[in-house]
């Protein structure tokens, strides 16, 4: 039952990133030109709402739907891990044009040369676990 | 309804994205779609050898389940919900994209230049496709989240190390689009 939840709210954003164009090479093409406000839009909105959000639930102390006390983990304080990984994870964005999500999204809509986007992300998700130890956290 | 199979603009698409990070909340989890990457090495048996992959996957089979809704939501909203796909996206970006070769601009969800299977054929695409997947891949396990799990999530909760991971995201996208893309089209 609780999977259903979790494939329905799946299958509403794949379709919110196909429909809104998130998952569209050019529209991170012109969000990293500069030319439209679109994705800008898109993050900064749901970046908003998030942060009330969060803080909503924070200060009123709600609880999930199992009525467990909802817990925000906090992100290990480091540099060097989030901006390294940052700009290879930018430099992979821009030139493949698609993030995590959409790459699921973009299989779905039938685009399958996304499938060697895929491929490469699990090939680079196997070299940072191979490699993890060397690198600076 | 009509306006269900336009593109839906900005003002719509956000707040859906903020009620599905908040529906997921509410459920006791966390919105990230790149720690599936992880979860689908260790279900290929990486953590027999690698410390790393070591770790109980079927505790995130609920994210799974994301992944496969999401795939299904991409072929409801390209076949069902959409009647023209081509992006329109700004005409001076198409005159950049075009003098760099990217004539399907305007024209096309995603570029033929790269996104089809002649372009595959021809082994540049194929190679940039596949690096710009492991740059991916590698970058969000390394900065220990992608789009949704850093830009959104971890900026909804104000973490510091997801400033930092978001400010990395859009250097490296405009070191790729600005200084590189010159040099590979």
């Amino acid at each position: 039952m609780r999977s259903l939840i979790y494939l329905f709210v799946g299958i509403f954003f794949g379709i919110v990133m196909f429909k809104s164009e998130a998952a569209s090479w050019f529209r991170i093409y012109e969000m990293f030109q500069f030319q439209s406000f679109h994705m800008y839009g898109i993050i900064g909105s749901a970046l908003i709402l998030g942060i009330i959000g969060v803080q909503v639930i924070k200060r009123k102390k709600l609880k999930s739907i199992d009525g467990k006390p909802i817990v925000f983990n906090d992100k290990d304080v480091s540099f060097s891990r989030y901006a390294f990984g940052g700009l290879s994870f930018g430099l992979g964005w821009a030139l493949a044009g698609a993030c995590p999500g959409p790459v699921f999204t973009l299989i779905g809509a039938g685009y399958l040369p996304i499938l060697v986007v895929f491929v490469g992300a699990l090939i680079g998700t196997y070299i940072y676990g191979l490699l993890r130890n060397k690198l600076p956290h | 309804m009509e306006w269900i199979f336009e593109p839906w603009p900005w003002y719509v698409a956000g707040p859906l994205i903020a009620l599905i990070m908040f529906i997921l909340i509410f459920a006791g989890k966390d919105f990230g779609m790149s720690s599936n990457l992880r979860t689908m090495c260790s279900m290929c048996g990486a953590g027999k050898n690698i410390e790393f992959f070591k770790f109980d996957w079927k505790s995130q089979r609920w994210n799974l389940m994301v992944v496969l809704g999401a795939i299904i939501g991409g072929f409801i909203g390209a076949n069902v919900l959409t009647e023209d796909p081509s992006v329109a996206i700004n005409p001076d970006t198409i005159a950049i994209l075009e003098d760099l070769g990217f004539n399907s601009a305007g024209e096309a969800y995603l570029p033929t230049e790269l996104y089809s299977w002649e372009a595959i054929g021809g082994i540049k695409a194929l190679v940039i496709l596949l690096i710009g997947g492991i740059l991916i891949g590698f970058g969000a396990r390394y900065g220990g989240g992608c789009t949704s799990g850093h830009a959104i999530s971890g900026l909804s909760n104000l973490q510091l190390p997801s400033l930092i991971a978001v400010i990395g995201f859009f250097v490296g996208g405009l070191i790729m689009i600005h200084l590189l893309f010159p040099l590979i089209f």
